[in-house]
């Protein structure tokens, strides 16, 4: 019965219940997206390293696992690295950032192919002259570039010779020879990938490493995937939390004003729910079944809402960006939508709950 | 004759309304036996719905003893007088004041939800439904309903749950001389057929003939009964 009447009342006022709801969608949506893009951007940034087909990764000292944006290793590693036992092969690679957060990456291409397997390519060949670049199809979707297309980058002109599968490496690859010399970094590297002759050897060859190179960094690609973590951006989770606070206020407010004048226009049928008999308790609990209601609601539209910003996302910009649907965040976001919609429903359903029934069916 | 259903001895109310009392009621004195039907006169202003409020429960008397049905209201709590507006009484207003959320039907069965009880078989409330004459309409929202209707479902839901009292605050006060007259004679029937104690505030003479008894107030006294 008094679920009939929540229903009912909701029902009643199309326009602010759908209007509430649409609030805690939006909250929720920003919520999903917000987590979706950090999610999505680390585990592109994961399924490209774990594309090199590397076991091992040599950093030079001082380095972050996340930002490389400069080539401060002298190449000579490498051949060094190669002769190291268990060592199977060695390949240096550069990386270069071009803008926001993006990086061009600069490769032995021959060493990459033997080490990965290779590139895939949708479309063209590999880089031959040293204006020619490979860009993967996110970018190339997102830029609108096609074979032969030119694109400026590091203050030159560059021309497309293939266009290759995304999740493999980087974005944007060239030579290392051509990247080196475009950047006036000659004989410099940013970091060394390496296999070993049998992946039961990895642990001793990093041992036997680290032991060797004092202070550099030295991972196992299964530590570099778990070191590419929320955790491990410098401000992520502080930016996520901001974001989540930010909508899940927006979500309050929207939801007070809501129940707020809900409440004040109700007046006189909560004066005859009293005069009925009806406890504050009552009282209180249709308001806040009607919160609960307006709240999952909201969040089930927020949850749609949120392919549909991944659609966005990887329709027009899935080289700058990349986001998940996290199904584990679902209850999470709709738990905080929900906490904040109760909040924004405590003030008005006080007021109601000790409202005077006399002055609420007065005749006016 | 058995126990009185209310019996009110020296009531007096008080609001303050901002730095100023208004003494409502003065001294009210005031005896219904089960199954009487008293009608309620006097000028506005004169405390007529005031005492009734405190009948009800709606309000705690400032001084004064109000027993209903032995009990007494003066000494019980928010809470207990919220139980009392439950199981005792049942208003009945001259603004119908249905929920406009819900149908006639709902309207009545929230009534009986508040109450702890369900409708279903509840052979003596059928007969008053159709003795009210709205069976037919009970699906509609009030909005669809004429006021005589709408009247009609109000005393349904004030006396769903069988109250001892029912307080009829003006109950024609809207309503043309048709309706009034339909209202009217559902309340006296409900008086004469299931002995349902009525108490109804007017300001209309020919309407307060219905009553078995008229007692008249004034400046919150009652001057002769
Ligand atoms: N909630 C209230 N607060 C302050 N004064 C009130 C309130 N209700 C009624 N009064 C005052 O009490 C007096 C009696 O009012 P009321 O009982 O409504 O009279 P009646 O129903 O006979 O017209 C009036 O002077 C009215 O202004
Ligand atoms: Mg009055």
């Amino acid at each position: 019965m008094v679920n009939k009447l929540v229903i009912e009342n909701l029902k009643f006022r199309p326009v602010r219940t759908a209007l509430s709801i649409l609030a805690v969608g939006i909250e929720v949506t920003l919520m999903l997206t917000i987590v979706g893009l950090s999610y999505g951007m680390l585990a592109d940034s994961q399924q490209r390293a774990k594309g090199v087909g590397a076991d091992i990764i040599i950093r030079p000292p001082g380095s972050s696992v996340l930002s490389l944006t400069s080539a401060p290793l002298s190449e000579k590693y490498v051949a060094w690295v190669q002769r190291q036992p268990h060592v199977k092969m060695a390949v240096g690679s550069m990386n270069h950032p071009v803008s926001g957060l993006t990086t061009i990456t600069g490769i032995d291409l021959d060493g990459f192919n033997r080490m990965s397997g290779g590139f895939r390519y949708i479309e063209g060949r590999p880089p031959m002259e040293p204006d020619e670049i490979l860009v993967d199809r996110y970018y190339a979707r997102q830029n609108n570039l096609r074979p032969n297309s030119k694109v400026n980058l590091l203050n030159r002109e560059w021309r497309i010779s293939g266009i290759i599968e995304e999740g493999r490496l980087a974005r944007l690859v060239v030579p290392l020879k051509v990247l080196q010399q475009a950047t006036s970094n000659t004989d410099r590297i940013s970091q060394i990938y390496v296999t070993v002759d049998d992946p039961a050897n990895t642990d001793a060859v990093i041992k036997d490493l680290k032991s060797k190179l004092e202070g550099f960094q030295i991972y196992s690609m299964p530590e570099l995937l778990s070191l590419l973590s929320v955790d491990n951006v410098p401000g992520l989770r502080a930016f996520i939390y901001v974001i989540i606070g930010l909508s899940v206020v927006v979500g309050f407010l929207v939801v007070f004003l809501s129940m707020y004048t809900s409440v004040l226009e109700r007046t006189r049928e909560i004066g005859v729910l009293k005069a009925l008999g009806a406890t504050p308790g009552f009282v209180l609990s249709i308001l806040f079944r009607e919160t609960v209601l307006l709240a999952i609601l909201g969040s089930l539209l927020g949850i749609v809402f949120s392919y549909g910003t991944r659609w966005l996302v990887m329709t027009f910009v899935p080289a700058s960006l990349s986001q998940l649907i996290v199904p584990g965040w679902w209850p999470i976001a709709t738990a905080i939508a929900l906490a904040g919609a109760l909040l924004g429903t405590a003030y008005p359903g006080w007021r109601a709950a000790r409202q005077d029934a006399i002055e609420a069916l007065a005749y006016e | 004759m058995s126990k009185p259903i209310v019996e009110v001895r020296n009531l007096r109310k008080v609001y303050r309304a901002g730095d100023v009392d208004v003494e409502a009621l003065r001294g009210v004195n005031l005896t219904v036996q089960r199954g009487e039907f008293v009608c309620v006169v006097g000028p506005s202003g004169s405390g007529k719905s005031t005492l009734f409020h405190i009948l009800g429960g709606l309000t705690p008397p400032t001084a004064g003893e109000v027993l209903i049905d032995g009990q007494d209201l003066s000494r019980m709590s928010d809470a207990e007088r919220t139980a009392l507006r439950r199981r005792m009484v049942g208003f009945v207003f001259q603004k119908y004041n249905l929920l406009p959320t819900l149908s006639a039907a709902d309207n009545i069965a929230i009534a009986r939800h508040i109450a702890g009880k369900d409708m279903a078989h509840d052979e003596k409330f059928r007969e008053v439904l159709e003795l009210l004459g709205i069976s037919h309409r009970l699906h509609h929202k009030p909005r669809a309903l004429s006021g005589g209707e709408q009247q009609r479902v109000a005393i349904a839901r004030a006396i769903v749950n069988h109250p001892a009292l029912l307080l009829a605050d003006e109950p024609t006060g809207n309503l043309d001389s048709k309706n009034s007259a339909a209202v009217l004679s559902v309340l006296r029937d409900l008086n004469e057929r299931m002995n349902q104690t009525v108490l109804m505030i007017t300001h209309d003479p020919n309407v307060a003939a219905y009553g078995h008894r008229i007692v008249h107030m004034f400046d919150g006294r009652i001057v002769d009964s």
